[in-house]
């Protein structure tokens, strides 16, 4: 077994998601199946091999320079906050974050 | 009311669409009717579309009849009706992602692919259904119901740009958009019978595709023919200021490299490609089509991709961590579903744990661990140092070799339901797409025969990185001389 119960409640705390008992273990039982089919890069050996985070080569990626640094207008706080779930004025409303 | 053009045909081309209006046989309004039609006649059965933008779509409709009108030069898909997958962000049309998470998000601009459409005539339809979030190898991760395909309705459109593919085949658009990380234009394409394409990584900016996995994802289109294909890759694609990883590499007239001949081009293929596991229909269809290929006057090379056994593992540990992060947004403050908690944390967990269905959370389980203090090395470092040796599988190759030619899938389009219960199965399937997906080349699935004269077959060309035109084209030269009834 690669992953226990405690590792995925853990990994729950972590990604803030609240999982059920059942998701709990349906999710621990197929992660593990997936892990340990993972497994098999093991079988390679990488010691030499520098990882790669992105394919894109220097030549290819977008001109390394940066843009001119100016002021562009981006007035779309009104129409950002209509999507919010629960607004308040200008500014997004959360639960109660400190005690008194 | 019906239509006024008599030769109403099922499939339109995007030729067909400008000599329809410059003959003055049809107008943009006209014809932008006469798809929202189909849709309200097939959308119910089929499930492709998740919303539709008629204000948007009639809007740009009658300019481009005004402009014919004024007897102006039409831009290059003038009056085009096209569908846009549910991951890209269209300005005030609600945006999903297949997902509970974001079910009445309203995008405040329009992705950049999408706004080059419509400054290019396009006419935008509405948004298409998807597995939530692009998980999926069969679209029924969307919490919006399974897509069916057109070409079996009992069966998957594939995944997870499933409603992107499904328009086309049923004729409910005549191009769209899709998004590929894993293989999720490509399959569907093979599933659905319609040719459908990711350029290489960096060749469409992102900008506006809500993001699964940002080292993986890319954009491209599904259409009735290679030559629409290579009309709209080359409208989407080219450096964009709002994503650093758009190339500025430049982006060739891929309409006119179609035509040219493909004698004497050297496509390898791959032995790792035809081992066990692939539906002997699928093989059989396969073969029949690389034979065309050999009546072309290719050279067929019999070449190694030593790694590709691995590509699996190494997608599922890279895809799963960078979605892991990217999804971490979805926290119920700025936008989209918020779930009741009685501290900011408890707000946090619920939302997420009711907004995301299951992939989306088995993913991100497995992202997360794969991240995690004490697996980081074992897993995600490992998985990038894989990753580079199947890049180098390709590098290698395409020292041989001009292009490669293998199956786009194992398997044609399974029934519904059938392989839901087991994920490791369902991504084991990915197997020959996710390989490109890594490497960052572009990739195309062309239609090769139908298995029984019903389940069509996806022939997938890898170009190297950069190489659309020379991808484009031998698409066009295996679909000119009958592949798609091998």
């Amino acid at each position: 077994m690669k992953i226990s119960r405690e590792d995925v409640v853990r990994v729950a705390e972590l990604a803030y998601l609240e999982l059920s008992e059942a998701e709990l273990e349906t999710y621990r039982q197929q992660v593990d199946d997936i892990l340990e089919y993972i497994g098999k890069l093991n079988e390679l050996d990488t010691s030499n091999v520098e990882p790669m985070a992105q394919v894109l080569s220097d030549d290819q990626s977008a001109d390394a320079t940066l843009r001119e640094d100016v002021v562009v207008l981006c007035d779309v706080a009104a129409e950002i906050l209509q999507q919010a779930p629960d607004p308040e004025g200008i500014y997004f409303r959360v639960p109660k974050v400190i005690e008194r | 009311m019906p239509c006024p053009y008599k030769n109403m045909t099922a499939h339109w081309t995007i030729d067909g669409v400008r000599e329809a209006l410059a003959a003055r046989k049809i107008s943009a309004r006209e014809l932008t009717r006469e798809f929202f039609g189909r849709i309200a006649a097939r959308n119910a059965e089929l499930n492709a579309f998740l919303a539709l933008s008629p204000e948007r779509a009639y809007a740009k409709a009658d300019e481009i009849d005004a402009a014919i009108a004024d007897g102006e030069l039409l831009p290059p898909l003038a009056g085009v009706p096209v569908a846009i997958k549910d991951v890209l962000s269209t300005r005030g049309t609600t945006t999903t992602c297949g997902s509970k998470i974001l079910e009445h998000y309203v995008p405040p601009y329009d992705a950049t692919a999408v706004e080059r459409l419509e400054a290019a005539g396009a006419v935008i339809l509405g948004k298409t259904n998807c597995d939530e979030f692009a998980m999926g190898s069969s679209n029924e991760n969307s919490a919006y119901g399974a897509v069916r395909n057109p070409a079996a309705v009992e069966r998957v459109p594939g995944g997870s740009s499933g409603g992107s593919a499904a328009a086309i085949a049923a004729g409910l658009a005549v191009v769209s958009l899709g998004t590929d990380t894993g293989g999720s234009i490509r399959q569907p394409g093979a599933f659905c019978g319609v040719p459908a394409m990711m350029g290489s990584y960096g060749r469409v900016s992102r900008y506006g595709l809500i993001a699964f996995a940002s080292s993986l994802d890319r954009i491209g289109p599904f259409a009735n023919n290679v030559k629409d294909v290579a009309a709209v890759l080359e409208v989407i694609a080219g450096r964009d200021a709002n994503d650093s990883t758009s190339t500025t590499v430049p982006v060739p007239r891929y309409s006119e490299e179609i035509g040219k001949s493909v004698k004497g081009l050297r496509i390898g293929i791959p032995r790792e490609y035809f081992g066990d596991g692939m539906d002997a229909g699928v093989r059989g269809k396969i073969e029949a089509g690389i034979e065309i290929f050999r009546k072309l006057g290719c050279e067929l090379v019999d070449i190694r991709m030593p790694h590709t056994d691995y590509a699996i593992a190494t997608y599922y540990i890279i895809a799963t961590a960078e979605a892991s992060s990217n999804l971490a947004r979805y926290d119920g403050v700025r936008f989209g579903l918020r779930a009741k908690g009685d501290s900011l944390l408890a707000m946090y967990k619920n939302t997420r744990g009711q907004g995301f269905g299951a992939e989306v959370k088995r993913r991100i389980v497995l992202g997360t661990y794969v991240l995690s203090a004490g697996y980081y090395d074992a897993y995600y470092l490992k998985g990038q140092k894989v990753r580079a040796l199947i890049a180098k599988d390709f590098l290698d190759a395409y020292l041989k070799v001009d292009a490669i030619v293998t199956p786009t899938s194992p398997v044609p389009a399974f029934k519904l339901g059938e392989r839901t219960a087991d994920p490791l199965q369902m991504y084991l399937a990915d197997i020959y797409t996710v390989t490109g997906s890594l490497a960052g080349v572009p990739g195309i699935s062309v239609p090769c025969g139908k298995i029984g004269g019903e389940l069509p077959v996806g022939l997938q060309v890898f170009g190297p990185a950069f190489g659309e035109g020379r991808v484009l084209q031998l698409a066009h030269a295996f679909e000119a001389a009958g592949g798609a009834t091998v």
